[in-house]
């Protein structure tokens, strides 16, 4: 059976900000079909999962599971076939109902999508330059502010192809960021990476995360990634998606490379690919039946 | 490095590299061959033809002997008056053609309704067009706007339309979730998105502009390059159809060039890509 009790996220540095009052998702009994050629796929079938305020949770599983399907469900690309899914105790999204997307919900896609028409200065404003929320200097500045926190205070005037795929994609964080949102849905922002520009974006990003305290949703095939991140990391089974496994990360904050080395890392590492290889097996095996 | 001193650098490589001298050469090679069939051997078929030699000495002539040069006002009449009705057909077809190609990229509703019709008219050449152009407009200027214009109007729909199709849907989600209304992703996703498609919609636009508006002048005119060189033709002025010709071929290449400079200045994020 699924586990979807809570079990709130380890402070054991104490350096996570209080902040941690919104970007709470409950997901309820969600099931989601498609049917494209007149035949229902079931991509995911009666998932149930609490998210808390401020908690890192990752998203594992193989390829076709399912992942995609709930991030685009909270971030309002599309709808859902039954249960239901609440934001901080509201409504977010059930079957008679699609959210709409909104700045309280930013995504990070996985091919990057910072508008390359755009400098990166006019990417980070784009969101509060459109919902009207802060005047054109106000918005300047405080696109600066980040920017400079983030180290990318010297491409300010550059267009997103003139800088390396690592800055944009800390550069797209920056945007969301901006924005103040509850939740950040990273849909593998760090798959077509190498292993070292992946490690700078890791320690980045979780810098982001330890003082910002946001919620963060990502999702991910590389399983090091999920638990040097995640507070948790949830197994997903191979199509119909279900929740399979929940793992609890308790590594302190903050972390760093040093954590990889260490035996409880490796106890962590070795349960989650045990979990995930027998859904990657049975997924390769579907694979081979629907080809012969 | 300034733009200035970049593009110092970038032609003092051109010059090294053999680019320049093998264009050249190839010109040379053209205007030789033209010599040599036309005025040196006379070879059939090409005895009939003006060479270069007669053709370059009447374009410069003070005293040309049809009335055609460098220093007669009648020439500079003559372009004019085409190049006026490819500025009025062609800004014409472009307000029209990338307001009507955003929204059909825009809206699936309305591409529905337009596209089919868009699809139906736009094979049928120009020149098909001719009569009914007459019968719709008296006045013969206007004849020829309308068919030069039609043309024009065609390609850059298409293309703006193109454009848009081409966007990844995920700069529209982007631009959703960071709070964005219809009108912010018309404004700063459509069209940003579609202006590479749309310039080169407007490089195919311009070129099929004067091959519409030769013909019309051919046909309808009472001025213009393309009512030159078939005037010429009648009165047995061959020289002067080449003058014509190369001048338009001259013109033509400007205004591609043009087009392809108006481009770069508003699409830096481009330009800058490639450098």
């Amino acid at each position: 059976m699924t586990n979807t009790q809570h079990k709130s996220p380890p402070n054991a540095s104490g350096l996570i900000s209080d902040a941690k009052t919104a970007g709470k998702i409950s997901i309820r009994n969600v099931s989601k079909t498609y049917d494209p050629d007149g035949v229902n796929v079931l991509a995911l079938d009666d998932c149930s999962l609490e998210i808390q305020a401020g908690e890192f949770c990752v998203i594992v599983g193989p390829s076709g599971c399912g992942k995609t399907t709930l991030l685009n469900a909270i971030a309002g690309f599309h709808d859902i076939t039954s249960g239901q899914i609440d934001l901080d105790g509201e409504l977010l999204c059930s079957k008679d109902k699609q959210a709409e997307p909104g700045a309280d919900r930013i995504v990070v896609f996985q091919q990057g999508a910072l508008f390359p028409w755009y400098t990166v200065l006019e990417n980070v404003v784009f969101g509060p330059s459109v919902q009207g929320k802060m005047s054109g200097p106000k918005a300047k500045k405080a696109a600066e502010d980040i920017l400079a926190q983030m180290g990318l205070q010297g491409i300010l005037h550059s267009y997103p192809s003139e800088i390396s795929s690592g800055m944009r994609r800390r550069v797209e964080i920056a945007r969301a960021m901006m924005n103040d949102p509850k939740i950040l849905l990273m849909d593998e922002p760090y798959r077509a990476m190498d292993a070292l520009t992946k490690t700078i974006m890791h320690k980045n990003l979780l810098d982001v995360y330890d003082r910002s305290g946001k919620t963060v949703f990502f999702i991910t095939h590389d399983l090091e990634e999920a638990i040097f991140l995640g507070t948790r990391v949830v197994v997903m089974t191979t199509r119909p998606g279900k929740i399979k496994k929940i793992i609890d990360v308790d590594l302190p904050r903050p972390r760093d490379f040093r954590i990889l080395a260490s035996e409880h890392y490796l106890e962590l590492k070795k349960e989650a690919i045990e979990s995930v290889h027998e859904e990657a097996k049975k997924a390769f095996e579907a694979g081979e039946r629907e080809l012969a | 490095m300034s733009a200035i001193s970049l593009f110092f650098f970038r032609t003092k490589l051109w010059l090294k590299s053999p680019t320049p001298y093998l264009t050249l050469l190839g010109l040379t090679l053209l205007i030789l061959l033209w010599w040599l069939t036309t005025e040196v051997w006379q070879l059939p078929r090409f005895e009939k033809l003006p060479g270069p030699v007669s053709v370059f000495k009447e374009w410069v002539s003070k005293d040309p002997s049809y009335g055609i040069s460098i220093y007669m006002p009648e020439y500079y009449g003559h372009i004019w008056r085409s190049v006026l009705r490819v500025l009025q057909a062609f800004g014409l077809a472009t307000v029209l053609g990338v307001t009507l190609g955003l929204f059909m990229g825009w809206n699936k509703i309305f591409k529905d309704y337009t596209f089919p019709v868009m699809e139906i008219l736009r094979p049928i050449p120009m020149l098909a067009w001719v009569p009914l152009a007459i019968l719709m407009w008296p006045e013969r200027e206007m004849a020829i706007i309308y068919l030069t214009f039609l043309a024009s109007f065609f390609a850059t729909t298409l293309n703006t339309l193109l454009g848009v199709e081409s966007i990844d849907e995920s700069y529209f989600r982007a631009a959703r979730c960071l709070g964005a209304k219809e009108r912010h992703i018309f404004f700063r996703v459509v069209i940003p998105g579609a202006m590479p498609f749309i310039f080169t919609g407007l490089q195919i636009s311009m070129g099929v502009a004067w091959f519409s508006l030769v013909a019309g002048e051919m046909l309808a005119g009472e001025y213009g390059l393309g009512y030159l060189i078939w005037n010429s033709f009648i009165l047995v002025q061959y020289p002067v159809i080449v003058i014509a010709m190369v001048t338009l071929g001259v013109i033509g290449w400007a205004s591609s060039a043009i087009i392809r400079f108006v481009g770069t200045l508003l699409m830096k994020w481009q330009t800058r890509e490639s450098s």
